[in-house]
């Protein structure tokens, strides 16, 4: 236990150090691309005179490294500093755009598992068969459609022409949950690509693992068919999925620009878009912090996991 | 397998999410079509009151304010024009009409003004003093607010400038300015109560709706201000909703979740114009839309050159190909449809074979440019390679560089020799001054003669409005037939509305006063 204990331990410094390359990197990167905050603000109205003014009072004429080192000495506190453009603080940008985004996450994942799992297991359980045809073919089908395309074929058909559900979530804001129709369209979006591809993991999975020598060996001891599949071929065909699953959970978190646009659902995506836009520097970095714990987290998750369900699967440090 | 994080590309392979550029969309908008039969209503029947009225707008986020100063978003605008008044605005043919402002005086020199103002209060019951005019001015100009209108009242001197009594203002100018309701009239020039700071929470203005709530990049429900001046609007409750992506502002008004949906692409408005489902207006005259040649450089120092690319352009096809056939025809100047428009001018059309002479004649036969784009506003990059073709049938060979998004208008301002320009709403007056005096501080054309500025500043220091007038129409024969703008075109502005909602405006440009304007409309 006490290696992985240290184990952990080593993941989640590696996280912290992790984080702080990918902030370090964002800020870089922002402070590299021609124009600034400023020049974005002053849009088609470039007057020299204004985007210096501008720029003095976004402090942006002060050294990078310096404002750097200001933002940074934050953190300790959790001050994740102000916008540029509004003045407001960071943290209420993130607060505000965090509750749609979790919750999208979480109505996701929840009919993720069993979905994605089921037609997996179904599929393998089926190999070769009509059953697995048209489980492959379908899958594989729609992994092939943009989630733009899909949502505007969504909307067009269910909202618009058989006007069973709201086309977009416009006014609802953060209270989501008061309106659980506007939810159905942009969740169906959202699962269709992961359900695809961790049910052809898990059937891949699978197939591998009864076409292991343990699970023959297991056969030639005489256990019943049902076991050797549930209980000793499934969880190592689960430990590669939960790995691709943290991934999902993590895209789904980080703002799932395309779905939030569609259907106005003001998550951490948009937030991004806009502070991208404006060159918003303090709300990026914010959001490359939120990003990169999330994913530190969720992959140390994953791996725990893996780890439970496949000790033999070695997990990179 | 792929990881759904590839699935981020697809947003550049579509060229999705063009408006959440938002900052530069806003001075769009170039002139607007004469009054006349103008405030045609969608629909007729008498106003009737009550309901609420939901407008989707594209926003600027989390980052959105409600101080008006700030204004810059049309979303911001339309709030700002709820909630606030200006001493003057934009009427359809861009000349100034009093607002708050109830007449307006100029000393025989042209350099002092006397402005008088309305009965009017503020949300708070207060009413809209002298003093509250010259504060909000003196907001706006002060250098650490960094204000976008601080440029349009510097012919004030605020200093001198003084209030006579509760209700009259003294305004006095730098020099002698003919047109200065216009810059009462000014983006942003928005009065707010004496000592108002925190206009981003708590805002008290003298306009037709007074706040109720406001959740930046969302939502901002208003509510009707009885004790309005021009009388209290029909609506009873007005939400402004931020919806970025052009399809989600349509889809939500075809679903019937909002009423008013906010700039919409032409081929929505082809879809949808004249099925019954929802109302579209076309807002004429527009965007101005332009190539703006830098004036002072190789190949465009030589007059010759610029008259060839005049003649270059197929402004039909440029209209048909770029804007997907919604607006018109331009003719090398600023402000179709505005108030001293020279429209006697012949309309230009595409003359290869004289260009090619021109040409030879400027010892430019080969001739490479460069022309610079981007994908900042609609239309920009197709345009860029239509103009590509049309020059290549004159021998000029034009190569396309497409720029960021972000910091465009900056760079085009003193850098390359051919870019994309538009422009928004705006007097012929105030285009000339920020852009075409050699001190002028968005000079894009580079267009700078001594000349040239003697006449901008003798026409405002003429009273007779048609001797202004013709000293407009000189100013403007001279850039028809030199100028660094060529001018192909004026974009419709599109706003589609559910059947149910009257009295939308239909003649009045972005940027004036009719436009986005919420007080005026009733739900049938």
């Amino acid at each position: 236990m006490s290696g992985l204990g240290s184990w952990v331990a080593r993941r989640l410094l590696l996280g912290c150090v992790q984080t702080v390359a990918v902030v370090l990197l964002v800020f870089g990167l922002t402070e590299a691309l021609p124009g600034d905050a400023a020049v974005a603000l002053a849009g088609d109205q470039p007057d020299p005179a204004r985007i210096a003014a501008l720029r003095e009072a976004m402090e942006l004429d002060r050294p990078a490294h310096e404002r750097f080192a200001d933002w940074a000495a934050g953190l300790p506190r959790g001050d994740l500093g102000h916008s540029l453009a509004s003045g407001r603080p960071v943290s209420s940008y993130l607060s505000g755009a965090f509750g749609p985004s979790l919750l999208l996450a979480a109505l996701t994942v929840v009919p993720l598992v069993p979905l994605g799992v089921g037609l997996g297991v179904l599929a393998a359980r089926f190999e070769d068969r009509w059953v697995d045809r048209l489980v492959s073919a379908v899958t594989l089908g729609v992994y092939a459609v943009p989630e733009f395309a899909l949502g505007v074929l969504l909307v067009t058909v269910f909202a618009l022409r058989l006007d069973w559900l709201p086309p977009t979530a416009v006014g609802y804001g953060t209270d989501l949950l008061g309106h659980p129709a506007a939810l159905v369209l942009p969740v169906l979006v959202l699962l269709a690509r992961p359900v695809c591809s961790l049910s052809r993991l898990v059937r891949a999975g699978m197939i591998d693992a009864l076409a292991s020598p343990y699970v023959a060996q297991a056969r030639r001891y005489g256990i019943p068919d049902a076991r050797v599949r549930y209980a000793h071929a499934l969880p190592n065909a689960v430990a590669p999925a939960a790995q691709q699953l943290a991934r999902t959970v993590d895209w789904l978190l980080c703002g799932v620009i395309v779905v939030e646009a569609l259907f106005v659902i003001p998550g951490l995506g948009t937030v991004l878009m806009d502070a991208v836009a404006e060159r918003d520097v303090p709300v990026v970095q914010g959001l490359a912090v939120v990003f990169g714990v999330v994913t530190v987290v969720l992959n140390l998750g994953a791996d725990l996991v893996a780890h439970r369900f496949a000790p033999r699967t070695e997990v990179a440090a | 397998m792929n990881d759904h994080d590839h699935n981020h590309t697809g947003l550049r392979r579509r060229g999705f999410l063009t408006a959440a550029s938002g900052l530069g969309a806003l001075a769009l908008a170039g002139c607007g079509g004469s009054r006349g039969d103008s405030g045609g209503a969608s629909g007729g029947g008498t106003p009737r009151r009550g309901g609420r009225l939901r407008a989707a707008f594209a926003g600027g986020g989390a980052g959105e304010t409600l101080d008006p100063h700030r204004a810059s978003l049309f979303a911001d605008v339309a709030r700002a024009k709820a909630l606030y008044d200006k001493l003057a605005d934009y009427g359809d043919d861009l000349s100034a009409r009093p607002r708050l402002a109830s007449s307006w005086e100029a000393r025989p020199g042209l350099d002092r003004w006397k402005v008088s103002l309305r009965r009017a209060e503020f949300h708070d019951g207060r009413p809209v003093t002298a003093r509250d005019v010259l504060y909000s001015y003196r907001r706006i100009a002060d250098p650490a607010g960094a204000f976008r209108a601080k440029a349009s009242l510097e012919p004030v001197d605020l200093d001198a400038s003084r209030a006579v009594d509760a209700r009259t203002v003294e305004f006095v100018l730098k020099r002698p300015t003919a047109e200065f309701p216009n810059v009462l009239a000014s983006f942003g020039a928005y009065i707010v109560p004496e000592g108002a700071r925190d206009l981003d929470r708590a805002p008290v203005g003298s306009g037709p709706f007074r706040l109720v709530s406001f959740a930046p990049g969302r939502t901002a429900v208003l509510r009707r201000n009885d004790d309005y001046w021009d009388g209290a609007p029909y609506l009873d409750e007005l939400e402004f909703l931020v919806a970025d992506e052009e399809s989600a502002r349509v889809n939500a008004l075809l679903g019937g979740q909002v009423e008013y949906a906010h700039e919409l692409n032409p081929a929505t408005a082809r879809a949808h114009e004249g099925r019954g489902r929802i109302e579209i207006v076309r807002l004429r005259n527009s965007a101005m839309q332009a190539f703006a040649m830098k004036t002072d450089r190789a190949p465009f120092d030589d007059p010759r050159v610029r008259r060839a690319f005049f003649l270059i352009a197929d402004r039909q096809e440029l209209v048909d190909g770029a804007l997907s056939g919604a607006g018109v025809v331009g003719n090398d100047l600023f402000g179709k449809g505005c108030e001293f428009y020279a429209d006697d001018l012949p309309q230009r059309t595409q003359d290869l074979d004289r260009a090619r002479s021109l040409l030879e004649e400027a010892g430019a036969s080969d001739l490479r440019v460069t022309l610079d784009t981007s994908s900042v506003a609609a239309g920009f990059t197709e345009a860029a390679g239509i103009f590509r073709d049309q020059a290549a049938g004159a021998g000029v060979t034009v190569e396309v560089r497409t720029g960021g998004k972000d910091s465009y208008w900056a760079d085009v301002l003193d850098s390359g020799t051919l870019c994309c320009y538009r422009s928004g709403a705006m007097p012929i007056e105030s285009h000339i001054s920020q852009r075409l005096l050699t001190d002028s501080t968005t000079n894009a054309t580079k267009w700078a003669h001594k000349d040239f500025d003697a006449l901008y500043r003798q026409a405002q220091a003429t009273k007779d409005d048609e001797e202004r007038a013709a000293l407009f129409g000189r100013m403007q024969r001279r850039l028809y037939a030199e100028g660094g703008f060529l001018v192909w075109g004026f974009a419709d502005w599109i706003i589609g509305t559910a059947p149910s909602v009257r009295g939308v405006d239909r003649k009045a440009p972005a940027n004036t006063l009719d436009w986005v304007r919420f007080d005026k409309v009733w739900l049938a």
